[in-house]
């Protein structure tokens, strides 16, 4: 186990300097120049030495590969430079607006979890009869609709029809969640319900449930006490490595439900052409999806006894 | 779940049963196509003129999807729109196709050096989570729908590569293979004429059912401003431009959010009944 986790964290060198080096080139590709950006956002005119200065003090002056190892040392020290706009550090801003989109993450996996687990079970039990077809549909209509229509569609129906919840911002407290949640979860689990289902069918055709049946083991204790035992080691995996994803997939709905969160941060700074925002957005979204997929996959391995156990084999 | 014994004649009853569904939604998505391409002739209206008198008008007789604040046709616009969407959508689906598979077969065939660097390569862009790096990659080339392809197909050629590599090793192994070699077939032949044609049902079937994801996420950056700039009509922005008015004229957002739920539904369908036909044991149903 040890071995392994070793093994992995040193996969995990490679990427990190893989994911820092294109957003590096990224964000040295852009059309605009940040000195450009500065002299807009104070108003005034500079002149060349003054442009030259600005230059010399960011360390754009320098050879490329020098400034990329000096970007990476300050990245490493948690120094990602100042907003162009507010001129607060990078770093702090996004740290600040981490929490929100965390809160919006977990919230939407708790309910994914709730609604694709069961439904995703009762389909593969109920395997061709009414209810799958019937689930089946409806994930399949989930699947179809971009998630900010159906963010629009939830604020048309639930806030501007009914007046039931704020329609944006998060100063409602659990009442401003729902909506943005519930976008996020439909699309998830319409996804999930599917790979729940094939998970449990796919356990469920297995020889020993065949064997146990032979036996005279009733099928609700082969359920309970076989398949789902089995299949749930893979199901709580999958949805785990649904987190990393769903981070960054809150950008569209955060800016619709005017989430205070990184993703609508990062949206904004686009339009204003802030790129130390996106810079650090891109960045700390990619190490924070590597690290939780590394996470998850080094729990699964613990967690499942054929890998535990047949470790010493090896 | 109990086995149950298929006969032949059920066999053939489902395959015709899946033949008149892809015959149909051919068809179906035919049509789209054709609307999309003469979008100028189709439509109604001139979808970019604008008639200030007639701004917001509810859908009725004149406008059936009502007009937007411009005044100018929502059904003309969001035929136009279809222009906009569906063809980037499947010029995004090609390039990555293109690109994944040829990528995956050098790296399956020759092994070694040049597949673990092409490997690595494309697990960074797949240690970029969904639309981040897009997002990211539209923002810094400024917008437009043509960086906005460009950012979506960076991030997902890397699939198709795994996909065709993980299929390729499987194959190139084979008698068949080796054969080839024997009676003095050279390498890009034997990719073209013995690979490919081994690997395509697999690789289809991913093309497909990437066209709806592909025209969401399209029509997402263009919807936060990253894609299709205004006056373009496309569906993303066009529901971006609405938003504010969404209590008062709903249609001007409810119509291009149907277009491309409809649109999507269609490929989607079309997707799952493809594999049904290329490649059985994986279907949703079993």
């Amino acid at each position: 186990m040890k071995k392994y986790i070793g093994k992995r964290l040193l996969q995990l060198i490679p990427i990190l300097i893989g994911i820092t080096l294109l957003t590096f080139i990224l964000m040295n590709t852009s059309s605009t120049d940040a000195i450009d950006i500065m002299e807009q956002n104070t108003g005034g005119s500079w002149t060349e030495a003054q442009k030259e200065a600005a230059r010399a003090a960011l360390g754009l002056d320098k050879p490329l590969p020098i400034q990329y190892i000096n970007w990476l040392g300050d990245v490493l020290t948690g120094d990602m430079g100042e907003s162009y706009i507010s001129g607060q550090p990078v770093f702090l801003t996004f740290m600040e607006k981490l929490p929100a989109t965390v809160y919006l993450t977990i919230t939407s996996i708790l309910l994914t979890i709730l609604i694709s687990i069961p439904f995703g079970i009762l389909s593969a039990v109920r395997q061709n009869k009414f209810l799958d077809y019937l689930i089946r549909f409806f994930s399949f209509i989930g699947n179809s609709l971009p998630n900010f229509f159906v963010a629009l569609l939830l604020i048309l129906f639930f806030s501007l029809k009914l007046g039931w919840l704020p329609v944006m911002g998060s100063s409602e407290g659990f009442k401003s969640v729902i909506l943005p949640t519930l976008t996020l979860a439909i699309a998830m689990s319409s996804k999930y319900t599917r790979q729940v289902r094939a998970t449990v069918l796919e356990e469920m055709n297995k020889d020993y449930v065949l064997g146990a049946r032979a036996r005279g083991i009733r099928e609700n204790r082969i359920l309970y006490f076989n398949v789902l035992k089995a299949s749930m080691l893979s199901i709580v995996t999958l949805l785990a490595l649904s987190i990393g994803s769903l981070l960054g997939g809150t950008a569209i709905v955060e800016s619709i439900f005017m989430w205070d969160g990184v993703g609508k941060l990062a949206v904004d700074a686009i339009l204003t052409r802030d790129y130390p925002i996106i810079q650090a957005y891109v960045i700390w979204m990619a190490l924070i999806y590597v690290l939780v997929n590394l996470a998850t996959d080094i729990i699964y391995h613990y967690l499942d006894p054929r890998i535990r156990l047949g470790e010493g084999m090896k | 779940m109990t086995e149950k014994t298929i006969t032949i004649r059920e066999q053939k009853v489902h395959k015709d049963y899946t033949k008149v569904k892809l015959i149909i939604l051919l068809i179906l998505l035919g049509l789209l196509l054709l609307a999309a391409a003469f979008a100028s002739k189709v439509s109604p209206f001139d979808p970019y003129e604008q008639d200030l008198g007639s701004a917001l008008q509810e859908p009725g007789d004149a406008h059936i999807f009502g007009t937007d604040r411009y005044g100018r046709d929502m059904l003309s616009r969001v035929i136009m729109g279809s222009q906009t969407t569906i063809f980037s959508a499947l010029l995004l689906v090609c390039i990555i196709t293109v690109v994944g598979t040829v990528v995956g077969i050098f790296c399956g065939y020759y092994g070694g050096k040049l597949d673990a660097v092409l490997m690595r390569i494309s697990d960074i862009f797949l240690a970029f989570p969904g639309m981040v790096f897009a997002i990211a990659v539209a923002g810094v080339l400024s917008g437009g729908l043509s960086n906005a392809v460009v950012a979506l197909a960076c991030i997902s050629w890397p699939k198709f590569a795994r996909l065709a590599r993980s299929q390729v090793m499987t194959v190139k192994d084979a008698p068949y293979i080796a054969a080839a070699k024997l009676a003095g077939s050279g390498t890009v032949k034997i990719m073209i004429k013995h690979i490919l044609p081994n690997i395509a049902g697999a690789i289809i079937v991913t093309a497909v059912l990437d066209i709806g994801t592909m025209i969401m996420e399209l029509a997402g950056l263009s919807f936060l401003g990253l894609g299709a700039t205004p006056p373009t009509a496309e569906w993303g922005s066009m529901m971006s431009n609405g938003r504010s008015m969404l209590q008062t004229c709903p249609w001007v957002v409810l119509a291009p959010g149907f277009a491309i739920f409809i649109t999507v539904v269609l490929f989607n369908l079309l997707g799952d009944t493809v594999r049904d036909v290329l490649d059985p044991r994986n279907s949703a149903s079993h």
